[in-house]
């Protein structure tokens, strides 16, 4: 070991540091500078959508930890309506299993929005109409390619740096 | 004794001051002691915000950048918070020495810039065996280190505290040995006239000493790639552990006023100190004090941290027999070639340099094995 | 004169900068110099093995992504090997491939972290760790493109994975693949050839060949200690016998040849990738299987070359609709029981070297 190459290694290394100095930096501003995020984005909400769901709890069911809670009853018409479903977004993996679940396909989403932050953890435990889609509350394209279509396409860092060219 | 007392003259201390300066030495001394320690402050700030943003770049990151413009008051928000913060003693710490620690590694610091030539005669003292003092009081810091390391009653910080003493001791001599060399030329141990005395920066005509001195210097500040007083990754934060609130403060101004200290002797001793062309003298003080710790960041951000006994091996193995032979050289050819071009002497010297480093580092071994248990 | 000197003992952790999660080392030093070690574990224990025998076969797979949670790829791929080898369900050649793909750029995501987070226990200031997870990020980012996460991919299903790639993937894949090499030279520049890195990883923390194979570790430890076992070769699985790469192996068993193998293993994988891309081809990824899966009473062994080495899922089945027993090797708890034997007689610095080098990951230790 030692030195025995005169600190040859030494000298490599830090050319490498200095032609680093005159590289685009790569990371971003967020809150000014905001990257597309994918289109098949878990993000940390979950849209449901009252019109198509067929209140067969296959959701409820599927998740792995059990935090959305769904309690169904026969109206009149001797179809299953759905009395009240809550979804505890505090316990929530976002793992998207429920989406998968869903047999008509197009009754539970997740959102394509990322950023949810409560100051009380009561109130990320949202129920009914707290569920349905709204202005703030985009549906993700995650198990829905209809959906996914329409999206923006991703921001990818390996597009933004190059090696042996200077950096966009 | 003498010799100081004259030097404690006002007017030949400050010789840029009017003659009908009012009051006499003490206030002198007070005003230039404020501003000397503004001085200090405002440079460890902007040292800090270097170092931030520098290493930032080589990390392909940007580096702060939220607060003031270019992120330029990031310093100052650091302060306000650290001064904000709790200020913890520990239950089984030594009280009194935790409490004198971080004021005993503080206050040589700011001590050794009294002889530090701002420009040509601003400073306090020009005392004529400054280079004398500085290295005398620059080994105090390491006292408070190891107070720090034993009040808090902490193994990390013991560990640190110990790996700092014999850290300092080890470099200490390498350190003085190649300031030796620059004395030898000068002829003088007064900062001021090592200052007038380069006609060409000592860094040509002391190559190796520069080489020993700038090693030696990241040593004694406990810079990367010696930085294992602190090694985060190791014994955590090494001396200063226990420490929170203004007596942490203390301990980070102390740390980077070394910082700016060192970087101030390196660029008097070898560099030229505040002489150069056109810009103002304390203007050229200040770049040259930018660009050693450029390097001093562009070291850290690069390499990786010596093993204690490696690093106490770099010392006495490489650095002091460089030191050493550097000294005889130089003494050499004052005595038996004095009038020598220094054009010749710059191109020995470097090749001097060159030849040692390559017969040095086949030989050199660092560091020990694992030991038998 | 002799100095009273006595040993004393130092707790590395819970929370520790080095020690790479929650885990503590109780080392007694005598000065600098480690005189024993005892690795506590058992911080992060979750109980995943337990939960899952309460979750159906489909709800586990979200739990595998938590217990290596820098490689979850890899976590999901035995797990859903196991499934299918119980239930004897038959995987669409497209998917096999996607599954290769998504493994072996994991392989290279997880090296990285690796080796990146070896060199800041060194002392280096984040610079090579921040190289290096600018280059984890982009393969990141095409974990995100193909399954909507970042860190916990819950992509792999039982007969495939749960979606087709999307269309911009491979252009990206092969952007990231053909640059990926260059990248690895500069890895290099930076770190193989640094004297105080080879100063403070060489001849350190020597595993021998035969201590390597009686403690059973796997993966890079072993094959840095010169033993050629890599599960794709030795036992195939997926579609590896289609793919021509080597098993990088090294000799001695140093630290340094541990980061070798590392750095190595990544251009081997672009390898894998790059003939992967070529060969992929078109079709269903997900084969039919019931949501209520009732695999037949048996029980099924499946283990891959994880990043960090053989990880393996047992699973015992009574027909229901929960696993009866799900039991996983985790490659870093069994690479971790080597520490000791490695540490002893060397200093502090080097025991946080050595254990950096193991390249463990707390979640799958405690599980």
């Amino acid at each position: 070991m030692g030195f025995r190459r005169y600190g040859n290694g030494i000298a490599k290394g830090m050319a490498l540091t200095f032609k680093h100095l005159f590289r685009k930096p790569i990371t971003t501003q967020y809150p000014e500078e905001r990257l597309n995020v994918s289109r098949r984005t878990r993000g940390t909400q979950i849209i449901w959508n009252r019109d198509t769901c067929i209140a067969c709890s296959a959701c409820a069911r599927a998740c792995p930890i059990g935090c959305i809670d769904m309690s169904t009853s026969r109206g009149e018409d001797k179809k299953l309506k759905v009395d009240n479903i809550t979804i505890d977004f505090g316990l929530c993996i976002f793992c998207g299993l429920c989406v998968e679940a869903c047999p008509v396909g197009n009754a539970i989403f997740l959102s394509y929005n990322w950023e949810y932050a409560e100051y009380q953890r009561s109130k990320l435990v949202l129920s009914n109409d707290e569920l349905l889609y709204s202005n703030t509350k985009q549906v993700s394209g995650y198990y829905h390619p209809d959906v996914e279509k329409t999206l923006p396409e991703q921001t990818l860092l390996v597009n933004r740096t190059n090696r042996g060219k200077p950096w966009d | 004794m003498q010799t100081s007392v004259t030097s404690f003259n006002p007017t030949f201390a400050f010789n840029t001051l009017p003659p009908d300066w009012p009051g006499n030495f003490w206030l002198h001394w007070l005003v230039f002691t404020i501003i000397l320690i503004a001085f200090i402050i405002v440079s460890v700030i902007m040292f800090i915000w270097f170092e931030r943003r520098l290493i930032g770049r080589f990390q392909i990151r940007l580096g702060p950048n939220r607060v003031g413009p270019f992120g330029l008051f990031q310093a100052i928000a650091d302060v306000i918070k650290i001064l904000t913060k709790e200020d913890i003693v520990p239950q089984k710490a030594d009280k009194v020495v935790f409490w004198l620690a971080p004021l005993v590694a503080l206050v040589p610091v700011l001590m050794v810039f009294a002889v530090v030539p701002l420009q040509s005669g601003a400073m306090l003292v020009d005392l004529n065996i400054g280079i004398l003092y500085v290295v005398a009081l620059s080994s105090i810091v390491s006292i408070g280190i190891f107070m720090a390391g034993w009040g808090s009653n902490n193994k990390y910080s013991i560990i640190g505290a110990m790996r700092d003493v014999a850290q300092l001791i080890s470099y200490e001599i390498p350190l003085v040995l190649s300031i030796v060399g620059v004395v030898l030329l000068t002829g003088s141990l007064s900062l001021t006239e090592i200052v007038g005395a380069q006609n060409i920066p000592f860094i040509l005509l002391q190559p190796i000493g520069f080489f020993v001195f700038f090693i030696g210097s990241l040593a004694e500040i406990n810079r990367c790639p010696f930085d294992l007083v602190e090694a985060e990754s190791e014994i955590i934060a090494g001396y200063n552990i226990e420490f929170s609130g203004s007596k942490f403060a203390t301990f980070f101004l102390a740390e980077y006023s070394e910082a700016v200290l060192l970087s101030a002797l390196t660029a008097t001793l070898f560099l030229g100190g505040w002489s150069g062309p056109l810009l103002p003298p304390i203007l050229w003080l200040l770049i040259k004090m930018f660009a050693v710790f450029a390097i001093i960041i562009w070291i850290r951000s690069t390499l990786p941290r010596f093993r204690i006994d490696q690093m106490m091996a770099f010392a006495w193995k490489f650095l002091l027999p460089l030191a050493l032979i550097n000294l005889l050289l130089t003494s050499l050819q004052i005595v038996f070639w004095p009038e020598a071009s220094s054009w010749i002497i710059v191109l020995l010297s470097f090749a001097i340099l060159v030849a040692l480093i390559l017969v040095w580092s086949k030989s050199f071994k660092p560091g020990g094995n694992k030991v038998g248990i | 004169m002799t100095l009273k000197t006595e040993p004393f003992v130092i707790n590395l952790g819970p929370v520790h900068p080095s020690t790479h999660g929650v885990f503590r080392l109780r080392a007694t030093l005598d000065g600098e110099v480690v005189m024993d070690i005892e690795p506590i574990i058992g911080y992060l224990h979750r109980g995943i093995e337990k939960i899952a025998e309460g979750r159906n076969y489909k709800q586990d797979i979200p739990l595998t992504d938590r217990l290596d949670y820098v490689a979850s790829m890899s976590n999901n791929l035995p797990y859903v090997m196991a499934v299918e080898k119980l239930a004897e369900i038959a995987v669409p050649e497209r998917a096999e491939y996607i599954r290769i793909i998504m493994a072996e750029m994991q392989r290279i995501a997880s090296h990285l972290l690796a080796v990146g987070s070896l060199a800041n226990d060194l002392g280096t200031f984040f610079t090579p760790f921040q190289y290096m997870f600018r280059e984890r990020e982009k393969i990141v980012d095409l974990f995100e493109m193909v399954c909507g996460q970042r860190l916990l991919y819950n992509y792999m299903r039982f007969g495939g994975v749960s979606h087709d790639i999307p269309d911009e993937f491979i252009p990206a894949l092969c952007k990231l693949v053909s640059t990926m090499p260059g990248f690895i030279d500069e890895y290099d520049q930076l770190l193989a050839e640094n004297e105080i890195l080879l100063a403070r990883l060489k001849g350190v923390g020597i595993l021998p060949k035969e201590l390597a194979i009686n403690s059973s570790v796997s993966g890079p430890m072993l094959r840095a200690s010169g033993v050629e076992w890599d599960i794709r070769k030795v036992d195939s699985y997926s579609v590896y016998d289609r793919f021509n790469f080597d098993i990088p192996t090294e000799v001695i068993g140093d630290c340094y040849d541990r980061y070798r193998v590392r750095i190595q293993e990544m251009r081997q994988s672009v390898r894998i990738l790059e003939q992967a891309i070529e060969q992929l081809p078109p079709g269903e990824v997900l084969a039919k299987v019931s949501p209520r899966l009732k695999p037949p009473v048996g029980e099924a062994y499946a283990h891959i070359e994880a990043p960090k080495g053989e990880l393996g899922f047992y699973l015992v089945s009574d027909n229901s609709e929960k696993p009866y027993r799900l039991h996983i090797r985790a490659p870093s708890l069994i690479n971790l029981t080597a520490l000791r034997e490695m540490v002893i007689g060397w200093k502090l610095a080097d025991a946080i070297v050595i254990f950096g080098s193991i390249d463990i990951c707390l979640g799958e230790v405690d599980r």
